[in-house]
């Protein structure tokens, strides 16, 4: 097992923020845009000092997502800026036909995904934008566990020429990944090796997966767990790689069981090597208030969670 | 000197192209098509600065986005017969594997197309983009768009409208076919829009009305007009009165030809009114 190390907790949009400064210094065809949440996205850097490549959209995020649209056509490579359900569940006819259908290298970074959005309840928190993401012909879905890897997925998007859906959060959650890593679109990362179970995680639930792992290994259960930043194109060979070893997996994500990253999983091991699995998700419902730490817990998305499935599917084998 | 002559011989080919399409495929959308033609040959003929082969870039050049993307005949005839891609793939319109779509798309790599459109009231974001994107590359051609009238009911259109004027977007001319139908009737039974050049003003843009849309004249001094305007801090909207079906007279003034195709009799009464100018696809 590999042990991992919180150098420090911070919110995943601060990365996203981080990225996109440095993205803005190193790549004079990168523009920006937000509707009205420049603040909360972690923006106002690049718009200090790219005024002339920043756009304040206002609170229209149709107008938003078509305007990056059109950017496009001269050259450049806009980031919308904007909550996860605005980024999505609000324009996704403008995504899908002036961007997906188009064909437009539009990158579409939402904050404040998911539950652990918080005390604002279930208008704000979106739970079903992966799967509304990956549906669509064409984008690649991306959804980072650290500050460290949202600012790298930040800075390795720029460079694919097409639609990118890049999902991070709100809240501080532990940073445990190398500081300046490469990031590899489409790659699973292997976070620890074991033999008994294979756990995938995205997003904020990689953390969870990892605490999991340590729990687990002193109850003598091996877990192997990987890390799938890139919920689309799916990295089918890691995680087929993985089951062949260890016969069951649990899949483990902030979002809906409908649509999700475990649904995707679950076609690949149907299509290839079926064996056991359960899902970590929420169970087709609404979030609502709370601290993020309180519904990650009411709602089953925790290391306790995640261990508990570990056994059951293990049970199943 | 334009040739107004030559421009209305080229239009009432494209008419003739647009109800030869449909009528191939028993559908699509021959009323708006027919409503834009002179505009849309105007544009291409005598107003846009293009360069060809078509490049999606489309730097140094002046673009047009379709919003109204159900007006695909009239858009198709007009790029085939401008030399975008050849004028017998219009026989090719809706079909299977054609690059020809029901509405236009960038997917199947049908030059001239920058945009897909179909679904209603994006257009106008898309324009200012690329408006956007000329500023910043220091290109002063312009954009042109085309929007329906009806389209306008959508509320993505008053978002955009409200941007260009707050951010002086000055680049970009915005003509709306204001032909008062949409499907289900005239746009005043449907949902009234009020005083369409009031609201425009209202949210900052520069008016030009053109009053007779179907005389290319008219078109022509209006466009040029339009274009006096664009660089003085305000985005430019056009108001094209247009008569939908024009051009073939029993679809004219009426909604019922919005998206319906002419049956064998109806398509030989529409061609008898339309002489092959530059002769058929």
């Amino acid at each position: 097992m590999t042990t991992y190390i919180n150098s420090g907790s911070k919110d995943t949009r601060s990365g996203f923020g981080a990225g996109l400064e440095e993205l803005g210094n190193k790549n004079d065809k990168v523009v920006a845009l937000c509707a009205d949440l420049i603040g909360s996205l972690k923006m106002d850097e690049f718009k200090e000092q790219h005024p002339k490549r920043f756009f304040q959209v206002g609170i229209a995020e149709a107008n938003m997502i078509g305007i990056a649209a059109g950017l496009t056509v001269g050259g450049y490579v806009p980031f919308t800026g904007t909550f996860a359900n605005f980024s999505t569940g609000r324009v996704y006819d403008q995504i899908r036909q002036s961007v997906a259908y188009s064909g437009k290298n539009v990158k579409i970074c939402a904050s404040h995904a998911g539950i652990t959005l918080g005390e604002d309840g279930a208008t704000h928190q979106i739970l079903e934008d992966l799967g509304l993401m990956k549906m669509l012909p064409h984008m690649t879905v991306i959804n980072t566990c650290d500050y460290n890897q949202t600012k790298a997925a930040t800075i390795a998007i720029a460079e694919l020429d097409g639609p990118v859906y890049l999902r991070f959060g709100r809240p501080k959650v532990a940073n445990f990944t190398a500081e300046n890593q490469h990031f590899e679109i489409g790659k699973a990362v292997l976070l620890s090796e074991g033999s008994d179970v294979t756990i995938v995680a995205t997003g904020h639930l990689v953390w969870e997966a990892l605490e999991a792992c340590k729990a687990l290994n002193e109850e003598g259960i091996s877990a192997e767990v990987l890390n799938i930043h890139t919920i689309k194109p799916l990295d089918d060979e890691a995680i087929l790689k993985s089951v062949r070893k260890t016969g069951c997996l649990v899949s483990a994500e902030e979002h809906n069981y409908l649509g999700g990253l475990g649904e995707s999983v679950a076609r690949v091991l149907a299509l290839n090597h079926p064996v056991p699995q359960e899902f970590v998700a929420t169970n087709d419902t609404f979030g609502e208030s709370g601290t993020p730490d309180q519904l990650m817990e009411k709602y089953g998305l925790n290391a306790a969670s995640i261990a508990e499935k570990v056994k059951r599917v293990i049970s199943r084998k | 000197m334009t040739d107004i002559t030559a421009l209305q011989a080229f239009t009432t080919q494209v008419r003739r192209d647009i109800l030869r399409m449909v009528h191939r495929v028993n559908s699509g959308h021959p009323g708006g098509s027919l409503g834009c033609a002179e505009f849309l040959v105007v544009l291409y003929q005598a107003i846009l600065k293009q360069k060809l082969p078509f490049q999606m870039d489309g730097l140094e050049e002046d673009l047009f986005f379709l919003s109204n993307g159900h007006i695909s005949p009239v858009f198709y005839s007009v790029l085939a017969r401008s030399g975008y891609f050849p004028v017998a793939e219009l026989n090719t319109f809706r079909h299977l594997n054609s690059r020809l779509q029901g509405h236009p798309t960038t997917h199947e790599g049908l030059p001239g197309v920058r945009i897909a459109s179909g679904s209603l009231g994006q257009g106008l974001s898309v324009a200012i983009g690329a408006a956007l994107s000329k500023k910043l590359n220091g290109d002063k051609h312009l954009i042109y768009s085309l929007h329906g009238d009806g389209e306008l009911q959508e509320g993505q259109n008053w978002e955009a409208f409200m941007y260009a004027s707050g951010n002086k977007v000055d680049n970009i001319i915005a003509t709306i076919d204001y032909n008062g139908q949409q499907i289900d009737g005239a746009t005043d039974d449907v949902l009234p829009m009020g005083d369409m050049k009031a609201k425009l003003l209202a949210f900052g843009w520069d008016v030009v009305e053109i009053l007779d849309g179907n005389n290319i004249d008219a078109i022509l001094k209006g466009m040029t007009e339009a274009k006096s305007r664009t660089g003085k801090g305000q985005p430019v909207a056009v108001m094209l009165h247009t008569v939908m079906g024009h051009g073939v007279d029993f679809m004219m003034h009426t909604h019922a030809w919005h998206g319906k195709a002419p049956n064998d009799e109806q398509l030989a009464i529409g061609l008898s009114q339309n002489d092959a100018t530059l002769g058929d696809y």
